[in-house]
């Protein structure tokens, strides 16, 4: 096969992959949050509501292309792309199996921050460009707290990557194999694993833009936020952006901490055979506690979301950092 | 805002966009910029259309960054004008305009009203008809206090509270539906008593929803929200209405108890059945948001005890008095109130001996209650006006009558 050729296939799985998660998400998060809120859910669109996902896009590409008229048009057309085109290249690095990667990197976990911390950017050009003041307040939210959590979120994995020796995702996954006894060899049961994987959850939720820290969006005090002037398609992208990242974040989280496509005490041949398969049910367990925490907890201040960002997530994470370090010099 | 000559030139954030109306003189605030740098003021419309402003409240803010500088709250977006219209309708007719000014609990409009009518006219109201009054009162101030429970948490970012209320809250408007034929605009009460007894299957759907609600779900809403700690750090020391300033502000309710104030018209002024009832004022002690969420989630508790309490003592005989067919009050004027979830709600009525009021006032207490953010806002973040504005508990229907 043709490099080119080659190449195409993989960026169109990864678009294949991107379009069906968000499909899958919309309805899972619709369904999951009715349940978590006392009620049924969408459930007139086909059996069981299967379909409303189609209702929704086939609403959001039907509705009138508009822009604000007092809208930076450029800006605002290009603001959804520049959210989506990243979320979309996150995917370039995931290890689905020992195999199914759609670009091995050994620095697979940098690139992936790399790309999920473009997004913010987006955010913050589309909360310009709306010339709307709650837009505008939404995106610069949204660059405070990139700012105040992209560091944290990349200095709690870095623990992980002290004790696997590698940033190769596919490396980290097969580092978890097996089981200490009757506990799988999975980082988050290793006591420095454990500890960085509660400021990952932290710091991850806050990156998502997930309740507790939906500061950018805020519906109760910014309207929507930087989107609040985006309909039809440009908000489909955002949205499915957001989707997307949450896929991301929470397929980082199964590779750092849960054995990415890894299962133990199952032969490694019988688990090789199934692995995208339990990967992707990992990180749809993942992306189920995501809507959980969602669904129950209320929405933190922005002044209490940076100074914990500030005060205590990077201190405890650069201290981790250093424990683990003097750990493994140590130990060995 | 024309009169106004301190108006700047509006702050745009891109060209063409729209002006924003400007704040009136004494207001504004000099701005702070870091070594001088010029920085301005931003000047945002939160509402008429805003998801938090409890319906179409306006507040003008002026923000520094996030914080608040100023802050004006815009009335009258949802006038219709129910003080005027009264003044068309014969007496027996206004009850259902009064449910349309309190849409939450429409009963306690009806009943201030009522009473205003029985001491012109002085009425003698059979003693099952002010039990069953009081009993209306209390289950309407439940299902009241449970909505406000519910977008309370909603403007903290808190999705699932508001959508379990809905469930009690049903339950509520059943057995509601079960005693006046109505879900929300009762006008169950009328001059001289009530307008049906209550049904042995009503009692029975009553009781029901009490034991499920006394023993599960209000227990899980404390989970919820009270012990949640980002709630707790949402609410704590936020939108602080010290004692003095509550007395000052005419607040009523629970936000005058917030502030430690334990005055509560039913104590102070027994009408209906309260006089015979022993029932607990709960008060706070600081005025923050957090005493009055605790005041509100106390009284949802008081009102389910009281709501038992009126069931099991429920006098004989009959509920509706002697009344002639048109009602006449004589020449003069009363003022009755009662204590509605919101606060001390009153009618002024004045008669000239006529089959229709010359005039009828409404004292909506959330209106009172309202009139303190001007006071308080500033300084605050935006998610702070929130947060206060939910705390205040209001409903534009009555504040805009």
């Amino acid at each position: 096969m043709s490099p080119w050729l080659d190449g195409a296939l993989r960026v169109l799985a990864a678009l294949a992959l991107m379009l069906t998660n968000g499909v899958i998400l919309i309805l899972m998060l619709r369904k999951v949050l009715a349940r978590f809120h006392a009620r049924i859910g969408p459930n007139r669109v086909g059996p069981k509501g299967l379909l409303q996902t189609v209702a929704d896009v086939g609403k959001l590409l039907t509705k009138e292309d508009f822009a604000p008229r007092a809208a930076d048009k450029w800006l605002f057309t290009l603001a959804p792309l520049v959210v989506f085109v990243p979320a979309f290249a996150a995917y370039a690095a995931l290890p689905f199996s020992e195999t199914w990667v759609i670009a091995d990197l050994e620095t697979g976990v940098l690139y992936t921050f790399a790309a999920l911390s473009m997004v913010p950017i987006g955010i913050l050009i589309a909360g310009w460009a709306s010339s709307n003041k709650w837009s505008l307040l939404g995106g610069m939210r949204a660059a405070a707290q990139q700012i105040a959590y992209e560091v944290p979120l990349l200095l709690s994995a870095i623990p992980v990557i002290m004790l696997a020796g590698t940033m190769d995702m596919g490396v980290i996954s097969e580092a978890q194999q097996g089981a200490w006894a009757v506990i799988p060899r999975w980082y988050i049961f290793h006591p420095i694993g454990f500890g960085a994987f509660l400021l990952f959850l932290v710091a991850a939720l806050a990156e998502l833009n997930q309740t507790p820290f939906d500061m950018s969006e805020a519906e109760s005090e910014l309207v929507a936020g930087f989107a609040t002037e985006y309909s039809g398609m440009r908000f489909g992208f955002l949205f499915l952006a957001e989707f997307s990242n949450s896929f991301i974040v929470s397929a980082l989280a199964v590779v750092l901490f849960f054995g990415g496509w890894t299962l133990p005490f199952l032969p490694v041949e019988w688990v090789a055979a199934v692995a995208p398969v339990v990967f992707v049910l990992k990180v749809y367990f993942g992306i189920f506690v995501l809507m959980w925490i969602r669904g129950t907890q209320p929405r933190i201040r922005i002044d209490q979301l940076l100074s914990l960002g500030w005060k205590a997530l990077i201190p405890v994470s650069l201290g981790g950092i250093l424990f683990t370090g003097i750990l493994l010099k140590v130990v060995g | 805002m024309a009169e106004h000559d301190d108006v700047r030139e509006p702050v745009l954030i891109a060209e063409g966009a729209s002006a924003p109306a400007g704040l009136p003189k004494g207001l504004r605030r000099v701005p702070r910029g870091v070594d001088e740098f010029a920085t301005e003021h931003l000047i945002v419309n939160m509402g008429p259309q805003h998801p938090s402003t409890h319906g179409v409240l306006h507040v003008l803010l002026e923000l520094d960054g996030e914080e608040v500088v100023a802050a004006e709250a815009s009335l009258g977006y949802l006038h219709r004008g129910l003080e005027k219209l009264s003044e068309h309708r014969r007496y027996h007719q206004i009850g259902t305009l009064l449910d349309r000014a309190d849409y939450l609990s429409g009963v306690h409009t009806e009943l201030a009203f009522a009473r205003a009518l029985e001491s012109m006219m002085e009425i003698e109201v059979p003693a099952r008809a002010r039990w069953l009054r009081s009993l209306l009162c209390e289950i309407t101030r439940l299902s009241s206090h449970l909505v406000w429970m519910g977008t309370f948490g909603m403007d903290i970012g808190a999705m699932a509270p508001f959508l379990y209320i809905l469930r009690d809250r049903d339950a509520v408007l059943d057995v509601l539906e079960e005693i006046t034929g109505a879900r929300m605009m009762f006008n169950y009460v009328r001059p001289g008593g009530v307008l049906y007894d209550i049904t042995p299957k009503a009692e029975q759907m009553m009781l029901e929803f009490l034991d499920r609600f006394e023993s599960t779900y209000l227990p899980e809403y404390h989970d919820l929200l009270t012990g949640n700690e980002i709630f707790r750090a949402r609410v704590r020391d936020i939108g602080v209405i010290d004692r003095d300033t509550a007395v000052a502000f005419g607040l009523t309710g629970a936000c005058l108890r917030g502030s430690g104030v334990a005055w509560d018209v039913r104590k102070e002024r027994p009408y209906a059945a309260y006089g015979e009832l022993d029932f607990d004022i709960p008060s706070g002690s600081k005025g923050d948001c957090w005493d009055r969420y605790m005041v509100r989630m106390e009284e949802i508790r008081v009102a389910g005890g009281l709501a038992r309490d009126l069931l099991d003592g429920m006098p004989e005989g009959p509920y509706m008095a002697k009344v002639p067919k048109v009602l006449r009050p004589p020449e003069g004027e009363a003022y009755a109130s009662v204590e509605s979830p919101r606060g001390e709600l009153g009618v002024h009525v004045v008669s000239d001996g006529s089959d229709k009021p010359t005039r009828m006032r409404l004292r909506p207490p959330s209106y009172f209650n309202l009139a303190v953010i001007d006071e308080i806002l500033p300084g605050h973040m935006i998610a702070d006006v929130v947060a206060v504005i939910g705390s205040i508990d209001i409903v534009l229907g009555e504040i805009d009558r």
